[in-house]
């Protein structure tokens, strides 16, 4: 299961890093402004999947409910650049601890009570639902009326302003990702990191080797809040548009789920790979149909439900770790 | 406001409670017999409810005089997902049973979605707007006959359960899955019936919840996130628990629906939800685990 740089090779994956850096820094000069949208969107879902993956991947603890922390931290940070001005670096630090208390909230009433496994999925669900409907009838952030980021033109790239060009935003994510899988790197391999472990693959026996689990998966649930909410401030800066009923939805988070889960979860690249494949072939798909004319709402969506269908029975593991054997960067399993 | 307009407003609830009670009692049956979540409730739910409403505008068919039609194909449907799919997957950990329910709710509410579009169906029946006065009550004809054949069809899973041999042999396997095994009962067999069972109850549910709602493609994850609510507050595991959960969250929506608007009306389920984790874990009628 841990799979990815944990186990052995690390010249192999060295260079399997530098590469995809290098050509991930490259592509804007290569693709066309289609592509590098989808890049971003990419992106965006490895950040996001890296992110739930330290909660659900390192620790065990199935989260279904992460578009919550998207949304809350988009919406501090758009509430308080609307309404006051400040920038997004700064209402990210405000978003920051108010998504990391939400986790905490959350993971307090689940784990001091015993609320676990899909309980604590249901209870992670009914929170985002909560927020939703909540921020949907809230009518100091306009209700589900949505809000608004202006839109100017841009002479230039403002990066402390997050206002410009796709090209700009594309560097950003891609600094965020990479700074997030670094780490996501070091906390695997921290005593926090196997602690979790520990967690992840017997509480009980965790507990009983004095590890204090309640404290530990809170940390897992802060941790990945904390980091969540940069996506919600990039998605707020970089659409200019927030609905409670789009960032808060159920599908919001179980997009966010799909790629570490498809690539492979607990693991590094895992939430990298899924991210490709699962973004890549959605975009294909949904292209290729509106090149033959045709318009299904569901379509994508379908796509989504019978991949994850065949990496569910087929590959319960997720693409990543046969891929990584085959490739020669992972020890052979036992 | 006068108290008969509360009182009116929570028979109301009471009746939406028992058809709400239907639905989490498949969800109960499922997981008190084959340990699965099934996160596709709703969805099987939506595939009820557009089957009620497809042969109600083709051929003026009632849902209530469809409702044994609906249950038996949801049988059916859910019957050959346990013994094809999911059957396979009950000794996988708990989030890979899970994700694949996931997957057929998604397949499933798209497809919804690319066959009859997203628009809202209604079901127009003649006694849509009937209602009978009982002294200062006006109880809504639609709910009321929604509300009793959710309590027959409650009753006859019950007296399924408590009275026959195909009954008692699911206990069983609820019971112990082992001794179940020893004493020769086709546990997954057993196991398909269940899942057919509680497809069923949900399937009933969606032919009577046309009547009060207009069905949607997208109704599917509410209502699932409904029904774990309801079971979670009853108690788990426990059958008259989803129906008291059913009735609780029917009647709390029924009033915070009158008493502020009617869209928050389930962030007070999950008020309810989040106080029963706090002070009553096991669930209102659940036992205490060991």
């Amino acid at each position: 299961m841990r799979a990815g740089l944990s186990a052995g090779e690390p010249r192999r994956i060295a260079i399997l890093l530098a590469a995809l850096l290098a050509a991930l820094l490259a592509a804007p000069w290569v693709v066309n402004d289609y592509l590098l949208t989808v890049l971003i969107l990419i992106l965006y879902f490895a950040y996001t999947g890296q992110a739930w993956n330290v909660m659900m991947g390192f620790a065990g603890q199935l989260s279904l409910g992460h578009a919550i922390y998207v949304g809350l931290a988009g919406y501090v940070a758009a509430m308080l650049f609307t309404r006051l001005g400040v920038g997004p670096w700064l209402g990210l630090l405000a978003a920051i601890p108010i998504a990391a208390a939400c986790g905490a909230i959350i993971g307090f009433l689940a784990f001091r009570f015993g609320v676990a496994g899909v309980y604590f999925a249901i209870l992670t669900i009914a929170f985002a639902e909560f927020a939703r409907i909540g921020f949907d009838n809230w009518g100091f952030v306009n209700a589900s009326s949505g809000l608004f980021l202006s839109v100017k033109q841009y002479g230039h790239n403002d990066l402390w302003q997050l206002r410009g060009d796709p090209t700009m935003f594309y560097y950003v994510i891609l600094a965020a990702s990479a700074l997030l899988f670094a780490l996501c790197h070091l906390l695997m391999r921290s005593r926090v990191g196997y602690f979790w472990l520990a967690i992840r693959e017997d509480e009980e026996a965790a507990r009983a080797v004095g590890i204090d689990t309640f404290r530990y998966k809170m940390y897992a649930v802060m941790v990945s809040a904390a980091v969540t909410s940069f996506a919600g401030v990039f998605y707020a800066f970089f659409y200019n548009n927030l609905f409670p009923e789009q960032v808060f939805s159920i599908s919001r988070s179980i997009e966010i789920i799909l790629g570490p889960i498809i690539g492979g979860v607990g693991t590094l690249f895992g939430p990298i790979l899924g991210a490709f494949v699962l973004t890549g072939l959605a975009e294909a798909l949904s292209s290729s149909m509106s090149a033959f004319g045709l318009e299904l709402p569901g379509a994508t969506q379908v796509f989504y439900g019978v991949c994850l269908l065949f990496v569910v029975v087929a590959l319960p593991d997720g693409v990543w770790p046969p891929l990584a054997r085959r490739l020669g960067v992972t020890k052979r399993q036992r | 406001m006068p108290f008969d307009v509360y009182l009116n407003v929570a028979i109301g609830g009471v009746l939406t409670g028992l058809v709400y009670g239907l639905m989490a009692l498949g969800l109960s049956v499922i997981f008190g017999v084959v340990r699965v979540v099934n996160f596709a409730h709703g969805e099987l739910m939506t595939i009820a409810m557009f089957i009620a409403v497809v042969s109600f505008s083709c051929f003026h068919l009632d849902p209530l005089v469809m409702l044994v039609p609906i249950a038996a194909v949801l049988f059916a449907f859910g019957y050959a997902l346990q013994a094809a799919l999911i059957n396979r997957f009950i000794t996988r950990p708990e989030y890979s049973q899970f994700l694949l329910l996931v997957a057929l709710g998604i397949i499933v509410a798209n497809s919804l979605l690319i066959i009859f579009g997203p628009d809202a169906r209604a079901v127009q029946t003649a006694y849509a707007f009937d209602s009978f006065a009982v002294g200062p009550l006006i109880v809504d004809a639609a709910k009321l006959y929604a509300g009793a054949a959710a309590i027959l069809f409650t009753v006859a899973l019950f007296a399924f359960f408590r009275f026959t041999r195909l009954g008692t042999a699911i206990r069983a396997c609820a019971d112990n899955y082992t001794g179940a095994l020893v004493v020769g009962l086709d546990v997954k067999r057993l196991y398909a019936l269940t899942f057919g069972l509680g497809a069923a109850c949900v399937g009933a549910a969606g032919a009577m919840l046309v009547l009060l709602i207009d069905a949607t493609p997208m109704l599917g994850p509410s209502y699932t996130l409904l029904a774990f609510v309801i079971v979670i507050t009853g108690g788990l595991g426990s059958m008259p628990g989803a129906l008291v959960g059913g009735l609780l969250i029917g009647v709390t929506e029924a009033i915070a629906g009158l008493l502020f608007t009617p869209s928050v009306k389930s962030m007070f389920a999950f008020a309810i939800l989040v106080l029963v984790l706090l002070f009553r874990p096991q669930g209102i009628l659940g036992r205490r685990p060991a």
